[in-house]
C-alpha cells in the first residue's frame, strides 16, 4: 500500500476517534467536568511514563488477540459476538492445566502447555457456535451471546468448586505455579509480542493463503462461494474456531502473565471491546494493532483520569460506542453528501 | 412454594416485557441486540424522573421515552441507513452502559438515592383466591402489564391486517414490498415499540425490583430477553412461558443461595442458557425465526 493510500484509509478511523472524543468532551462539559484536564490526565495515564506505557500495552494485548479473532471471523461473514466467553474459556482451561493437571511440570513443558490449552479452550467454545451453525443453521449471533454467559458461569462454578484455591478463602484459583508464568520484562509479558506477531500471522493467513482466500470468498458471498465449490458452513466453522483460539490465548495470557490467578470478572469486557477494535480496523488484521493500542490506551488512561480528574472510567464505553457509530456512519454520510439523492450501500 | 411463585413472576416480568418488544422487532425482520442497552437506559431515565418528580408513574413514562429515543437512533442507523444491525446494537449497548454509568456518578457523586417505587397492586377478589391468589394477583403492576402486553401482541399479530403485514415484512421483505407494504416504515415502528417495551422493562428493574439505579444493573437481562424470544418460539404465549421459566430459574437460585444449599448456584444461572442452546440445536428449520431476520432490505434500483 502506498503511503498516500494508507493515509486515506486511516482517515476514517482517525476522524471517527477524534469526533468521538469531541462528543465525549462535550458530554463531560455538560455534566460539569472540565474536558481538557480530563483528556490530558487520560493521555498522560496512557503514555506519560514507562509505567503508563506498560499499562497501555498490557490492556492492548488482550484486545489485540480478541480483536484479531473478531476481525477474522467477520471477514468470513461470521458474526462472532463470543470473544468474551472464548477468553474466559481459555483462561479456565489454562488455569485448570497449570494449577490442577500438571502443577509440578517444568517450565519448558508447562508454559507452552498452559498457553496451548488456553487456545484450545477458546477454540472449543467457539466451535460449539460454529458447529451449531454448520449443522443446524443456528445464528451464531445468538449462540455466541448465550455461550458467553455459559462460559462466565462455568468460571464461577470452577472458582467456587474444583479450581478454588487450596485455602478456600476467596472464590479464586490457586496462584499459577512459577513454571506456568510467561517470561516477562518488568510487568510486560511475552504475550504482547506474540500478539503483534499473530497480527502479521493472521494478515498472511487472510491475504496470502488459499484458506484465507476461501474464507474471504464466503464472507463476500456465501452463495457464490458455494457455486465455486467452497463450503460456507465448513469455513465459517474454521474461522470461528481460529477466532476462539485467539481469544482463548488472550485469556491464557491474562492468567499466566497479568493476574496469575483465575477469578470471576477477570475481563473488563475485552471481548466486547474487541468488536469495536475490529470494526475500527476495518477488519484488517494489521490495522487491528493500532486500533487495539488506541482502546488499550483508553482503558489504561481512564483509570488515571478517574484518579486525577475525577471523571468516572466508564466513559471508555461511551467512546467505544461512539467510535463504532461514527465510524460506520461516515462512509454513508460521506457518499450521501457527495452524490445527493442516491441511496448508499450498507456499510461497512 | 407460594413465595417461590411470587418471586418467579416478579423476576419474569422484566424479561417478558423486553422479550415481547424484541418479538415485535424480530417478527418485522430486525435483530436488535441493543435491548440490553435500551433496558439500561430505561432503568436510568425512570429512576431519574421518579426521583425528580416523586412519581413512579412519571418515572415509567420517562424510561419508556428514553429507551424509545435510543430505539430511534437504532432505527436510523440500522433500518434507514441499513448499517449492520449487529454493529449498531453493539454500539448502543456500549454507549448506554457508559452513558448511564457516567450519568449516575456525575449526578450523584455520593451514591444514588432511593426512588419512589411502583407499589404492588392486589386485584380485588382475585388476590384472595386460595393457594396461588396472593402470589399471582397481589403482584407488581409490571406483571399485569406483561400479561396484558402478551395478550395484546398475540391478538395484534394474529388478528389484525397490520400484524399480518408486520409478519410478512419479517418473512420476506421483498414479497411484502411487492404487495405494497412500506417495509422501512413498518420496521421503524416495530423498533420503536420494541425499544419502548425494553424501557418499561428497565423501569421495572429500577422502580420495582430495586428502588434505585446502579451501574450496569440490567446485568445481561437484555441478552436473556433475546434467548426468551427464541425459547418461546417467536410466539407471545411461548414467550410468556419462557420468561416464567427463566424467572423461576433465577428465583430458585436466589432461594438456594439464601438457604445455603450445597448445589452450586452457577449451575442454575447457566441452565436457562444451555436449555436455549439445546432448543436452538434441536429446532426444526421452521423454528429458527422469521425468514428475513437481520437482513437489511434494499429496494433494487429501477
Amino acid at each position: 500500500m502506498t503511503p498516500r493510500a494508507a493515509a486515506s484509509t486511516a482517515l476514517g478511523p482517525v476522524l471517527s476517534v477524534l469526533l468521538a472524543l469531541g462528543m465525549l468532551s462535550l458530554a463531560l462539559f455538560v455534566l460539569g467536568y472540565a474536558p481538557l484536564p480530563a483528556l490530558s490526565a487520560l493521555t498522560s495515564g496512557a503514555f506519560g511514563s514507562g509505567a503508563a506505557w506498560t499499562a497501555t500495552l498490557l490492556k492492548a494485548s488482550p484486545l489485540l488477540f480478541t480483536g484479531l479473532g473478531v476481525a477474522l471471523s467477520f471477514r468470513c461473514g461470521v458474526w462472532n459476538i463470543g470473544a468474551e466467553g472464548q477468553l474466559y474459556a481459555g483462561a479456565l482451561a489454562a488455569t485448570a492445566v497449570a494449577t490442577r493437571l500438571l502443577p509440578r511440570a517444568p517450565a519448558l513443558v508447562l508454559a507452552p502447555l498452559t498457553t496451548l490449552s488456553g487456545a484450545a479452550g477458546g477454540a472449543l467454545l467457539a466451535a460449539i457456535a460454529g458447529g451449531l451453525r454448520a449443522a443446524r443453521g443456528v445464528s451464531e449471533v445468538i449462540s455466541t451471546i448465550l455461550l458467553n454467559f455459559v462460559a462466565i458461569q462455568f468460571v464461577a462454578l470452577a472458582v467456587h468448586g474444583p479450581l478454588q484455591e487450596t485455602s478456600r478463602a476467596y472464590p479464586q484459583s490457586d496462584a499459577l505455579p512459577g513454571a506456568a508464568l510467561l517470561p516477562a520484562v518488568g510487568r510486560l509479558h511475552v504475550g504482547v509480542a506474540i500478539a503483534v506477531a499473530l497480527a502479521f500471522g493472521v494478515h498472511l493467513l487472510i491475504s496470502r493463503t488459499s484458506l484465507g482466500f476461501r474464507m474471504r470468498a464466503v464472507g463476500l458471498s456465501p452463495t457464490a462461494a458455494r457455486f465455486a465449490g467452497i463450503s460456507p458452513e465448513r469455513h465459517a466453522l474454521v474461522s470461528i474456531a481460529i477466532a476462539g483460539a485467539l481469544a482463548g490465548l488472550a485469556g491464557a495470557f491474562e492468567v499466566a502473565g497479568v493476574t496469575e490467578r483465575l477469578y470471576e470478572g477477570l475481563s473488563p469486557g475485552y471481548g466486547y471491546t474487541a468488536i469495536a477494535v475490529a470494526l475500527l480496523a476495518r477488519l484488517n488484521p494489521l490495522a487491528v494493532v493500532p486500533a487495539a493500542l488506541f482502546f488499550g490506551a483508553l482503558e489504561a488512561g481512564a483509570g488515571a483520569m478517574q484518579r486525577t480528574a475525577g471523571v468516572p472510567s466508564v466513559v471508555t464505553q461511551i467512546v467505544q460506542g461512539l467510535v463504532i457509530l461514527v465510524f460506520v456512519a461516515i462512509p454513508f454520510a460521506g457518499r450521501r453528501a457527495l452524490v445527493p439523492g442516491t441511496p448508499g450501500d450498507a456499510a461497512p | 412454594m407460594e413465595a417461590l411463585l411470587d418471586s418467579a413472576l416478579r423476576l419474569a416480568a422484566p424479561l417478558l416485557l423486553a422479550a415481547l418488544g424484541e418479538l415485535l422487532v424480530e417478527r418485522a425482520g430486525v435483530l436488535n441486540i441493543g435491548v440490553e442497552g435500551m433496558m439500561l437506559t430505561g432503568a436510568f431515565a425512570a429512576f431519574l424522573a421518579a426521583v425528580a418528580t416523586g412519581s413512579p408513574v412519571f418515572g415509567v413514562a420517562a424510561g419508556a421515552a428514553a429507551a424509545g429515543a435510543l430505539g430511534a437512533v437504532f432505527a436510523f442507523f440500522a433500518v434507514l441507513w441499513r448499517i449492520d444491525q449487529i454493529v449498531v446494537g453493539t454500539a448502543i449497548n456500549l454507549l448506554a452502559l457508559g452513558a448511564t454509568g457516567l450519568g449516575i456518578r456525575a449526578l450523584y457523586p455520593g451514591g444514588a438515592p432511593t426512588a419512589p417505587t411502583v407499589p404492588d397492586l392486589a386485584l380485588p377478589g382475585l388476590a384472595t383466591l386460595p393457594i396461588f391468589g396472593r402470589s399471582v394477583f397481589a403482584q407488581t403492576p409490571f406483571v399485569y402489564g406483561g400479561a396484558l402486553a402478551a395478550t395484546a401482541i398475540a391478538l395484534f399479530l394474529r388478528g389484525t391486517r397490520l400484524g399480518l403485514r408486520l409478519r410478512a415484512v419479517g418473512e420476506s421483505a421483498r414479497a411484502a414490498d411487492a404487495e405494497g407494504v412500506n417495509v422501512t416504515a413498518l420496521r421503524i415502528c416495530a423498533v420503536l415499540c420494541g425499544a419502548i417495551l425494553a424501557g418499561v422493562a428497565g423501569a421495572n428493574l429500577s422502580l420495582a425490583q430495586s428502588n434505585s439505579f446502579t451501574e450496569g444493573m440490567t446485568a445481561g437481562r437484555g441478552f436473556i430477553a433475546l434467548a426468551v424470544v427464541i425459547f418461546g418460539g417467536w410466539q407471545p404465549g411461548g414467550i410468556a412461558l419462557a420468561a416464567i421459566f427463566f424467572g423461576s430459574a433465577s428465583a430458585l437460585q436466589f432461594r438456594l443461595q439464601a438457604g445455603g444449599v450445597a448445589i452450586p448456584y452457577p449451575l442454575f444461572l447457566m441452565f436457562p442458557y444451555l436449555v436455549t442452546l439445546a432448543v436452538l440445536a434441536f429446532a426444526t428449520r421452521r423454528r429458527l425465526g422469521p425468514g428475513d431476520l437481520a437482513r437489511p432490505y434494499e429496494r433494487e434500483a429501477g
